[in-house]
């Protein structure tokens, strides 16, 4: 299973944690799942990190936002099928508090690493197990023309 | 008319695969329990054992958190939306 996405918004969601930085930046990515269970995005819904008291090295979108973005996906006959944050001098991968706040299982979570101002790597990870047990894969991210 | 309950994608698996399920209710509370009596398999998803929601579901009464209204004693009506929506967050 693979995480598909144009490159326009690849680019989109790893300028954002350029732009953030040093802080950590947050957003929804908007597509659809397939019946392979492949999922293609075809928006990326930029978001506030609510973190404010601790911004560099946590993040949280509003769930108000969260309603919004769900009911605009679906007018658009889309889905939530991630979510992206960025890792500001840290590497790209899950931490122990991305996994024990992550609850979108099926979803996926993109990391990106920022180091100093700049976006180095972004990886995907699929949520997987229910809340009691769950887990990260490591999933392809394919970027597309 | 009933409410429509709008079912993220996390929780769709237990709820017949659909992603707006409607109730009949007459608060947000009773919504909640039509849906689980409908779709029981979502009741440990939404619900920790004391019965309570847990803490990082959060629903919504068209665009206001419950939490903030009258938690599940909230008044709802046919043309109301209900949005359940599991919190994001992390950090390194």
């Amino acid at each position: 299973m693979a995480l598909k996405i144009p490159g326009s918004l690849y680019d989109q969601l790893r300028q954002h944690g350029e732009a953030t930085y040093p802080h950590e930046c947050c957003g929804v990515l908007v597509g659809e799942f397939d019946e392979a269970g492949e999922k293609a995005v075809k928006n990326v819904v930029v978001c506030g990190n609510t973190r404010t008291d601790s911004p560099a090295n946590r993040y949280h979108i509003s769930p108000s936002e969260l309603v919004r973005i769900q009911r605009e996906a679906m007018l658009a006959s889309h889905d939530i099928v991630g979510f992206y944050h960025s890792h500001p001098d840290h590497p790209a991968r899950w931490s122990p508090t991305d996994l024990a706040e992550a609850h979108w299982t099926g979803c996926s979570y993109v990391i990106t690493s920022v180091e100093k101002a700049r976006a180095v790597l972004t990886n995907s990870f699929l949520l997987l197990g229910q809340e009691e047990v769950k887990r990260f894969e490591d999933e392809e991210l394919k970027v597309i023309e | 008319m009933a409410i429509k309950v709008l079912i993220p994608t996390p929780l769709r698996p237990y709820a017949g695969k659909q992603s707006v399920i409607e109730v009949t209710a007459q608060t947000v509370g009773e919504a909640l329990s039509d849906l689980v009596g409908k779709h029981p398999d979502l009741r440990k998803h939404l619900f920790s054992d004391d019965g309570k929601l847990r803490s990082f579901v959060n629903v919504y009464l068209n665009d206001e958190d419950i939490r903030y209204l009258s938690k599940e004693a909230t008044p709802a009506k046919e043309t109301d939306t209900i949005t359940i929506v599991p919190s994001v967050a992390g950090g390194r």
